[in-house]
């Protein structure tokens, strides 16, 4: 029974941790091309799941509605890096995160305008509804994975992406040194805008397919980013295969703690208080695991010093 | 600078000038409303030691506030219900005193930013921001989860904490009180700056490297502006919870770590009263435009980048040159 309930909460944390993937992938891409922090990652996760509710609502099929988070947020990401980002690559640190933090009051707010206060509702597609037995006694929701196979072939297309192609080679390139790649020749500005609608657009669709489990609603974006900003941290900013191991790590390490930690403090402690206590160290068992990183590997574990 | 310490007596001379003003136009609130901008801006004053002067950029300096906070609810809470607070390793009971509460607030913000201090301070750049935001996360999400003290919904604790032979509810007594700890946290910023302990920091935010090779120990510099920073803020949380006389995690969560940042950028960085002023900014901008529609926090979102992107120096550098034309 705890064995089928183990392997239940690892592919949910697995499931988790892909979804986590497609944020830090694209927050670790805009620090890595563009020295950009961007906290405004949360708002296009927004924007995607939004978009996807919208043209759910209207056409009724979930594989447009997903087409439609992907380019929601690649375009909202176009416009916003054009418009406000890209004054500001060449500031500080400080700057980005209080235009960024400023944009964040800006999108969820503009949101709120157009689609109310109250939560949509994203419908998962019938064939993906319902359950599939892996093992004997395993039934595990199909919609969950789907999820991770996304998830899986996302980072497969990326990583070809970063590897086989001509873009992926100036992204490389942009990474090591900005300066040079414009001297060659490479048109910057665009490179630019191409990585932050590519990030912003992983970030919607992130948001469309967990919208379907959860709600859509404003101020969805956030919990996730901050825990997308662990992750990169664990797994070292720039680096995204840092950002696929870190990813599963945050992803497991919380969802197996928050079930596991109450149920392991019982063995020691009386049930009602180690409930309360195991709940409580569940919920910052990932900052704990981050802060343990850090104290041997300062700069995360794929980071360069 | 000369133009600067100017309009910082007329700020003061503002501040003696509001509860005059609402004790005779009998407008408590407006008392109320100018007590929480005090108090917002020691929080951003606390800030501005790290982030300002020393080039620390927390975005996790809610973690201090809430703290401050959560102590002062705490101690209240056992003081009303006369339960012990802890049995073990010794007893220790509540209180509702401020002269006992104010030590113990100052003491576990000065420990909790050594704590996360010692930590982050290992890294540097975007590392120290995102973990700074990191451990102030742990501490909200362990303030929603541990039921004992409200977890979601928050702690009230119905009666403000007493000082002795005064009223505290008395609005007008209360805000001299936070003004008395305004003045002093400018006070202690303004003696630090000018220390040679200030000079170091204030170097270190230029170049670390330099002031590595004269023989300096940056890391213990640092780590000490961010005690301090932290320990001011953590005593603005303190009387954030009185002043409402209730507490919850929302002190705790990010945004709260980029309201203050926010304050410290409005008002001008590096400012002594950079943070109050931005606080103030902040709050007005919040009660008129909120007045006017829901969404107030689009236009502050507007307003901000618009500040970032164009003027990049604070309010109160505006004024600066307006002055100067003048003369």
């Amino acid at each position: 029974m705890t064995s089928i309930l183990f392997f239940e909460q690892l592919l949910n944390g697995v499931q988790f941790g892909t979804m986590l993937f497609l944020m830090s992938a694209g927050l670790t891409l805009i620090f890595g091309v563009m020295g950009l922090i961007n906290l405004a990652h949360g708002s296009f996760y927004m924007i995607g799941a939004f978009s996807a509710a919208l043209i759910a609502g209207l056409t009724g099929s979930f594989w447009l509605a997903l087409l439609a988070s992907l380019s929601g947020a690649a375009i909202a990401g176009v416009l916003i890096e054009i418009i406000i980002i890209r004054r500001l690559y060449r500031r500080d640190h400080l700057d980005q995160v209080l235009a960024t933090f400023a944009l964040i009051l800006l999108l969820s707010e503009g949101v709120r305008w157009c689609f109310g206060a109250f939560p949509l509702f994203l419908d998962i597609p019938s064939n993906l509804n319902g359950t599939l037995p892996i093992l004997d006694n395993l039934i595990y929701s199909k919609y969950r994975l789907f999820i991770i196979l996304m998830g899986f072939l996302i980072a497969f297309g990326l990583y070809i992406l970063i590897t086989k192609t001509r873009l992926g080679v100036r992204i490389r390139a942009g990474q090591n040194d900005r300066q040079m790649i414009s001297a060659l020749g490479v048109d910057i500005s665009k490179l630019y805008t191409i990585v932050f609608a590519l990030g912003a657009s992983l970030a919607g669709l992130a948001g469309a397919m967990i919208g379907a489990i959860q709600s859509v609603e404003v101020g969805m974006g956030e919990p996730i980013l901050i825990l997308a900003f662990v992750v990169i941290v664990i797994g070292g900013i720039g680096s995204i295969k840092g950002a696929l191991i870190g990813s599963i790590l945050v992803g497991v390490t919380d969802t197996i703690g928050r079930i596991f930690l109450p149920e392991v403090l019982k063995i020691f402690m009386e049930p009602s208080s180690a409930t309360s206590v195991g709940s409580s160290i569940g919920s910052m068992l990932i900052y704990i695991l981050m802060a343990l990183i850090l104290i041997i590997k300062p700069s995360g574990l794929f980071g360069k010093n | 600078m000369i133009i600067e310490k100017f309009l910082n007596k007329w700020i003061l001379f503002f501040l003696l000038l509001i509860p005059i003003l609402g004790f005779v136009l009998e407008e408590p609130y407006y008392i109320t409303l100018t007590t929480k901008v005090i108090i917002l801006g020691i929080a951003g004053i606390g800030l501005n030691l790290a982030l300002g002067y020393c080039g620390l950029i927390s975005f996790g300096h809610a973690a201090f506030f809430g703290l401050g906070g959560y102590v002062t609810g705490i101690l209240s809470f056992h003081a009303l219900n006369s339960e012990l607070m802890f049995s073990w390793p010794f007893t220790a009971s509540g209180s509702s005193n401020m002269l006992v509460i104010w030590p113990i607030v100052i003491i576990t913000s000065a420990l909790l930013s050594f704590i996360i201090g010692v930590l982050s301070l290992r890294t540097t750049g975007v590392y120290f921001i995102m973990i700074t935001l990191a451990f102030a996360q742990m501490l909200y999400f362990f303030a929603i989860s541990w039921p004992n003290y409200g977890g979601e919904d928050g702690l009230s604790i119905y009666m403000r904490n007493s000082f002795p032979m005064v009223n505290t509810m008395d609005p007008i007594t209360f805000y001299m009180i936070c003004l008395f700890w305004l003045l002093l946290a400018v006070f202690i910023s303004a003696k630090l700056i000018n220390s040679s302990f200030g000079m170091a920091f204030q170097a270190i935010k230029q170049n670390e490297e330099r002031v590595k090779s004269v023989g300096i120990e940056t890391f213990k510099v640092k780590l000490l502006v961010f005690i301090i920073s932290g320990t001011i803020t953590g005593l603005a949380g303190s009387l954030y919870t009185d002043l409402n006389r209730f507490i919850s995690p929302s002190v705790l969560n990010w945004q709260m770590s980029g309201e203050i940042m926010v304050f410290v950028i409005l008002g001008g960085i590096a400012r002594l009263y950079g943070p109050l002023v931005g606080a103030a900014f902040f709050i007005v901008l919040e009660q008129t435009l909120g007045g006017y529609t829901e969404n107030w926090q689009f236009w502050l979102g507007l307003i901000l980048i618009l500040e970032i992107l164009y003027v990049r120096s604070g309010i109160l550098s505006l004024f600066e040159k307006k002055l100067k034309y003048e003369k």
